[in-house]
């Protein structure tokens, strides 16, 4: 029963998102709040990254966004005295941070309940020797292992059992810093840099069994010892390459009923074993040829595969975990799909399948091979009532530029060029695989080079075959109906069997919509949460007249676009926006209907619209929807530029835009169109134009001069932008931009080296409410996603802010702006330009909301539907400005992904961020370091300097001020050369002597590195080589001056041995109110 | 095409991928994922249409492991997606080419998903499964004949052994076990707790098991309605007090009966590898194997039945127990096969109890 001693519960978020802990996290925090809400309980929710729904105020009581670190918790325990606390939610952050909080003895000080699985259990699960220790006692395989803390005790291991040996480092997030060894060079490297990131200096080296098949078991238990199993998963990839980056069904496909069961009944042992009380993930390797298995390892958490489980069987993970932590037993919990109670496990008649998203299309030049290091931003999940449909259905959800599993290029490989390619294991192996299957090679081959089970190559066979009927036959209503059952899309059909669209209609085949509700049909669920399928039975026409006759009068739905799979350009902060927009919706007496394809998001839990369709974000697959909902209009500004791209499609189909037109998401992405504009309304922008050929684009650069901006438009992140300094740079980089975007232009602007500035607005055609006015810390060139950024602006003049406040209420009326709004500008010589505007949600709409305390995304949709802003009572114009200062700062993950150049650009490359905030600039800047996970020390410390010559003159202050706070200084050799000229003492390093530097970075002899880089993509270069070592050893590199100078202010107040006191959100925002009483 | 004829006249066509032919049968679904082999040959399905929740039937053909049963006695399956390529080490042949072996008719592409609703909502119907296209005509004259389809008594013989024979020869606890069709799981489950099982057809009488030494009777599952088994149950009657008596499944409806309750059908029956149940006893909860259509009236039991186990979806009873004269039962399948193995403890559970209870009973007999 329910521990009533808890009035108070602290939960610690997982902050900024990176590969390995993404979105998930935040879906999981929002449910644990609502399930504590529920219970009556005062929540404390502590994170550090503002983009999430969980650190919404009207999710938590008090929401503390400050930096997870063990100092800031301890002085929120004490603060607030909790009488509990939960770590299982926030991923392996909260994990770490709780075992680090119980050693430093507060929780005892405090009396502070670690509720759920407790730290022991915790730590016997994921210390390496326990764990394996515990599996012997209980009788569970663990394949040949030993735990290392150093190269030397590996080699020893690897000299007795032989390559390949697989690299685990302990305590490290989607297996940070490990990998399979093939032989002894690789085995070095790879166990060193398990070493370094594992903070505990400890890995594990492990007999590979790659080649076995992946099963992951999803397991809940209460402290009454019940077991549940929440779904299997089988990864179609095997095992050795990481779960995350693997593609994923459910349930299991290949497994008889009997080694389900040895496995269900082994995870079930472990997970007893552990005292688990909560959610587990127990990941096994299955022979294919024999009953033997091993267990690889288990997450004594919520984790990246609860969340998919969760969506993949409707049954509510992370809720159901929270109230097991708040003391109730499964049997006692009600679950809220069936109405029957929580201890059951799942049936389902569907298959589910998960495809990562790589951020391989953005880093050209990074390493796509895919092994132990999780390397996906996101992932995409569909349902289909077969594996065909569910699978091709996946992958028309990934959004690239093709939509089935061949035409990929591969199709102009010779055989044996294909097979041989076969062996490549990375992002692109399943469509090789593909590919081959068409060229008609034998399975069993297929099977033995890609050791993918022969049932998934059937299948994939069975979908390419398909393809081929199309074009091979005349197109019928039986094909047509085969084909869509198979997942094909009507533009594929079309195209493959040079159809008509009035023969396809003439067939008059509609999508049918099936419900997920834990119970395959057995009994009345009133989930009103569906998938697609064709030639059987609808169910939500029959679901929405059941709701119908709840309603007192009718509703009208609006339907609201999520923003599909995590990527880098396109966050959680769509996410939070289209959440909010659902909610606004239903407070406005509208049904909301939800679509989007992310099992990781908040987005698509069930009960966060009136109705979630969990459907690939592709115009078809919205039309069927927009088919049976008969909705009033369509949301797309809330779902990054996915939603914003089918905008046009959607209107071409004749389905209204709510909010800011078509014709305006149109006039500020087309180049001309936007000039006459700004023209028009006096407001000044960096000269440019858009090209078509590369001819035009000289042309074009004769008359701007060097230096500019050269980028494709309708892109997500500023794909494929790069600032040029010459023709040669410009040829290349134009080549590049063409391959990105072939459709639409290539835009050329006038570089302008200027401050940026940004602001969101929301606007409903007549006023305008901006929250505030950004300003960015790094100069213009770089990507604002990747800017550290200040709120309130510090260093722009009232004359200035009035001017941008006047553009932006200009721009706003012109465009007829309803909803939101984001605009950035620059400043230089006194003089604002607008580069862009973005007639949509913004990365920096949460941030805003949460500073200010102004719901954006809530008055914009009320702007929408019609509601003046004033209304809102925030007035419009630019609203005041509290006594708080915050700092964004990006969080990159270049440990997951190998040969990246970390340097800042115009492309953006972090995954997430993080927020400091205090009630002064400096005070705000360290915390942002602090919550970046940066760590500061009074000890001696080396810098390396290496300025391109760019950059030498305005680094010059800089870098005097590092030698003035003490800093030992290191410089390349032309670095050196000048530091030396201006006076300022270095020690030179020759640029060859990599080895030497190396070394330094492992042994943590180098605190960080400042390398302005040289412009091109050349990863020969040296700059690229020391960014990219100071990345494997997790030495901070600052690839821009302006941020080696805040994070020496961050430093200064270190230094001073600055105390810092945390506070919540709401609290900062009203501190300048108290203080005027002081 | 192959068709389904429901007896409230629903006809559902599908692909045939069974045998040639047509069977009468009571269709019902199962919800297992894994586990058509066991299901199919689980004789406690004779006679009836299975119908699979779950869409991928087929994925790793038959295997020489898995068999419930010498037989196939099902009268026909249907499923949504039938994998023509099977891919397992262990597979011997498709499921397919298994069925058409077996003469059991076979339909995919069916929309499995609507049949499941209609059968909760309407309760498990008679119905006709054939391997031809047929007309309207036939269905007319084919629907008075399913509407009369009832699973007879009979049934009892043709899955259960023909004579007597001994399962695990030098196992040490001496059982008399009935097969009124049992699952292969529950003998080689019950011989690796050391159990001697000497197995007896459905139609044998008490005194021939009373007269030997044993130390406990165990009722097995099987096919079709309790209620119709009147000669097993006067034998059962018969046994009580005498030698602790185990039952699962149609064992157990058997053992309620023979006690005095009622056991009436259920409206769609529990039929899937993980049903919640919870031990009334001390409030523990396991997920368990089950596949009956029949269940005990709680309202309808008799004083000196203790309910022991209760199903947390739909409350209904579960298993019972009579300790004054050894009779325990429960109503899942312990076995496992397919689905959840958390039931097993029964087996551990009731080993201990019988060879205490046949002290006791031994010692009441020598004192008298």
């Amino acid at each position: 029963m329910k521990d009533k001693s808890l009035k108070k519960v602290l939960v610690i978020g997982s902050g900024p998102i990176v590969i390995g802990q993404a979105a998930e996290f935040d879906y999981a925090g929002v449910q644990a709040c609502r399930a504590l809400r529920e219970e009556k309980v005062e929540i404390v929710l502590v994170n550090s990254n503002p983009a999430t729904i969980m650190t919404d105020e009207e999710i938590a009581d008090k929401v503390y966004i400050e930096p997870l670190t063990v100092e800031s918790l301890t002085e929120i325990i004490k603060k607030e005295r909790p009488q509990g606390l939960i770590a299982t939610l926030g991923g392996q952050t909260a994990l770490n941070l709780a075992c680090d909080l119980a050693q430093t003895g507060i929780l005892e000080e405090c009396k502070v309940k670690i509720l759920g699985t407790n730290i022991e259990s915790i730590q016997h699960a994921e210390d390496r020797e326990q764990f394996k220790n515990l599996m012997q006692e209980i009788n569970v395989p663990t394949p040949d292992s030993e735990i290392v803390s150093s190269y030397n005790e590996a080699l020893k291991f690897s000299e007795k059992i032989g390559f390949p040996i697989i690299i685990r480092p302990a305590f490290t997030l989607g297996g940070a810093g490990g990998g399979i060894a093939r032989n002894e060079r690789e085995y070095e490297e790879i166990v060193h840099s398990g070493l370094t990131q594992s903070p505990i200096n400890q890995v594990l080296v492990e007999k590979s069994i790659a080649g076995f098949k992946e099963i992951e078991y999803e397991v809940i238990r209460d402290a009454n010892d019940t077991c549940i199993i929440i779904c299997n998963m089988e990864n179609i990839d095997p095992i050795g390459i990481h779960t995350g980056d693997s593609f994923v069904v459910a349930p299991s496909q290949t497994l008889t009923n009997s080694e389900c069961n040895m496995l269900r009944d082994s995870a079930i042992k472990i997970v007893r074993a552990l005292k688990i009380e909560g959610s587990c993930n127990v990941q096994f390797a299955l022979d294919t040829v024999s009953n033997q298995y091993y267990i690889i390892e288990v997450n004594p958490r919520v984790s990246r595969s609860s969340a998919l489980a969760s969506k993949a069987t409707g049954y509510p993970i992370a809720k159901i975990a929270t109230k097991i932590a708040m003391g109730y037993n499964l049997h006692e919990i009600k679950n809220p799909i069936t109405g029957k109670c929580a201890a059951f496990e799942p049936a389902i008649d569907y298959v589910v399948t998960k495809i990562p998203k790589w951020p391989f299309d953005k880093f050209s030049t990074g390493d796509r091979m895919l092994g132990t290091k999780m390397k996906a931003t996101g992932e995409i999940m569909a349902i289909g009532r077969t594996f065909a449909s569910s699978f091709k259905k996946a992958v028309t959800s990934l959004e690239e530029r093709y939509i089935g599993l061949l035409h990929r290029g591969f199709e102009e490989f010779s055989n044996d060029k294909l097979l041989t390619e076969l062996y490549i294991q990375d992002d692109r192996r399943i469509f090789r695989l593909a590919q081959a299957i068409y060229n008609g090679n034998e399975l069993n081959r297929l099977c033995a080079i890609t050791k993918i089970d022969k049932w998934f190559i059937a299948k994939i066979k069975e979908i390419v075959e398909v393809e081929r009927e199309l074009k091979s036959q005349t197109l019928n209503r039986q094909l047509y109906l085969k084909a869509k059952q198979f997942g094909f899309l009507d533009e594929e059909i079309l195209y493959f069997s040079q159809s008509t669209i009035e023969t396809i209609k003439n067939f008059n085949i509609q999508a049918a919509f099936r419900a997920v509700d834990t119970c395959a049909g057995e009994f009345i669920a009133n989930v009103p949460y569906f998938y697609s399928t064709y030639g059987e039975a609808d169910e939500v026409l029959d679901f929405k007249a059941r709701v119908e006759e709840t309603y007192k009068k009718p509703k009208e739905n609006i339907v609201v676009l999520g923003s599909g799979p995590i990527r880098i350009g396109q966050g959680i902060e769509f996410d939070y926006c289209s959440v909010h927009a659902s909610w606004e919706l239903m407070k406005n007496g509208y049904e909301s209907v939800m679509i989007n394809s992310n099992p990781e998001t908040l987005s698509t839990d069930f009960d966060v619209a009136t109705r979630l369709y969990f459907e690939p974000m592709h115009i078809e697959y919205i039309m069927n929807i927009i088919k049976k909902e008969n909705p009033k209009g369509v949301l797309v500004q809330f779902g990054g530029q996915t939603a914003i791209n089918l905008a046009e499609k959607l209107n071409q189909e004749g389905i209204k835009i709510l909010g800011t037109s078509l014709e305006s998401i149109n006039a500020v992405e087309d180049r001309k169109v936007f000039e006459r504009l700004m023209r028009e309304l006096e407001i000044p922008q960096p000269k440019g134009c858009a090209v078509t050929t590369t001819t035009a684009a000289l042309a074009a650069v004769k008359e701007l001069g060097y230096p500019v901006l050269v980028r494709p438009s309708y892109v997500i992140g500023g794909r494929g932008m790069q600032v040029v300094y010459n023709d040669e740079e410009l040829l290349t980089y134009i080549s590049e931009a063409f391959k990105f975007s072939n459709e639409h232009p290539v835009l050329i602007d006038q570089y302008i080296e200027g401050q940026e500035v940004e602001l969101d607005a929301i606007s409903d055609g007549r006023d305008i409410l901006i929250p505030g006015i950004c300003e960015h810390i790094e100069r213009a060139g770089v990507h604002s996603g990747d800017s550290m950024s200040i709120y309130p602006s510090q260093n722009i003049s009232a004359k200035n802010e009035r001017i941008l406040v006047k553009y932006a209420t200009k721009i706003a009326r012109k465009l007829n702006i309803k909803g939101l709004m984001n605009i950035q500008f620059i400043i230089k010589d006194d003089k604002v330009y607008v580069i862009e505007v973005n007639p949509r949600a913004s990365r920096t709409v949460p941030i805003m909301s949460k500073v200010t305390g102004i719901p954006m995304a809530n008055i914009a949709v009320s702007a929408i539907l019609g509601k003046s802003i004033r209304r809102a009572g925030y007035g419009v114009g630019l609203y005041k400005k509290s006594n708080l200062v915050c700092v964004k700062m990006p969080i990159f993950s270049w440990q997951k992904l190998n040969r990246i150049d970390p340097a800042l650009a115009p492309e953006m490359k972090s995954t997430g961020e993080v927020l400091g905030i205090d009630t002064t600039y400096k005070k705000a800047l360290y915390k942002a370091f602090l919550a970046g996970g940066h760590k500061f020390s009074k000890a001696k410390q080396r810098v390396l300097v290496s300025l391109n010559d760019h950059n030498k003159k305005p680094a010059l202050p800089m870098v005097k001020r590092l030698f003035k706070q003490g800093f030992f200084i290191m410089a390349t050799w032309g670095t050196h050369k000048f530091l030396e000229k201006n006076g300022v003492p270095s020690k030179m390093i020759e640029k060859f002597m990599i080895d030497k530097l190396q070394k330094r970075m492992k042994n943590g002899r180098l605190s960080f590195i400042i390398n302005t880089p040289t412009t091109g993509k050349n990863s020969q270069n040296a700059g690229f080589q020391i960014r990219t070592i100071a990345q494997m050893y997790g030495v901070p590199s600052f690839t821009s001056i302006d941020t080696a100078n805040a994070f020496l202010t961050a430093h200064k107040v270190f230094d001073k041995n600055t105390i810092l006191t945390y506070d919540t959100i709401t609290n900062y925002r009203k501190k300048k109110f108290l203080e005027m009483f002081k | 095409m192959g068709t389904l004829i429901l007896q409230d006249g629903t006809v559902l066509r599908g692909d045939s991928f069974g045998s040639i032919g047509g069977f009468e049968g009571e269709v019902v679904f199962n919800s297992v994922a894994t586990g058509y082999q066991e299901v199919i040959s689980d004789p406690a399905n004779a006679k009836q249409i299975i119908v699979m929740s779950y869409p991928e039937i087929g994925n790793y053909g038959i295997n020489d492991f898995d068999f419930e049963s010498d037989g196939c006695y099902i009268a026909g399956l249907i499923v949504k997606n039938y994998s023509k390529q099977e891919s397992h080490y262990k597979s011997k042949e498709t499921l397919s080419s298994y069925l058409k072996r077996n003469n059991v008719v076979a339909l995919e592409n069916v929309d499995t998903r609507t049949l499941v609703k209609k059968l909760t909502e309407f309760g498990s119907m008679s119905g006709f499964i054939t391997s031809n296209d047929v007309d309207s005509e036939f269905i007319r004259e084919k629907l008075e004949q399913i509407q009369m389809f009832k699973i007879k008594e009979d049934v009892l013989l043709d899955v259960s052994p023909k004579s007597r024979y001994i399962f695990n020869p030098q196992g040490k606890i001496n059982i008399a076990f009935i097969d009124y069709g049992t699952k292969k799981s529950t003998l080689t489950k019950l011989a690796k707790k050391d159990c001697r099982l000497t197995v007896y057809p459905a139609n044998i009488e008490a005194k021939e098991i009373l007269e030997n030494d044993y130390d406990a009777v165990f009722l097995s599952s099987g096919p079709g309605n309790p209620n119709n088994y009147t000669f097993q149950i006067a034998q059962i009657r018969q046994m009580m007090g005498k030698i602790p008596i185990f039952g699962i499944s149609l064992g157990c409806e058997l053992l309620a009966l023979a006690s005095g309750a009622s056991v009436t059908k259920l409206i769609h029956g529990h039929r899937g590898g993980s049903y919640p149940v919870i031990n009334l006893e001390n409030n523990k909860v396991i997920m368990t194997s089950q596949n009956h259509g029949y269940a005990i009236d709680g309202d309808n039991m008799t004083k000196f039945m203790r309910p022991t186990y209760k199903n947390l979806n739909d409350n209904t009873i579960e298993g019972f127990e009579i300790t004054s004269l050894s009779v325990y039962a429960v109503q899942f399948d312990p076995e496992g096969a397919p689905g959840s193995n958390d039931g097993a403890i029964i087996f551990d559970e009731w080993i201990n109890i019988a060879q205490r209870d046949i002290n006791r009973i031994n010692e009441v007999k020598n004192e008298r």
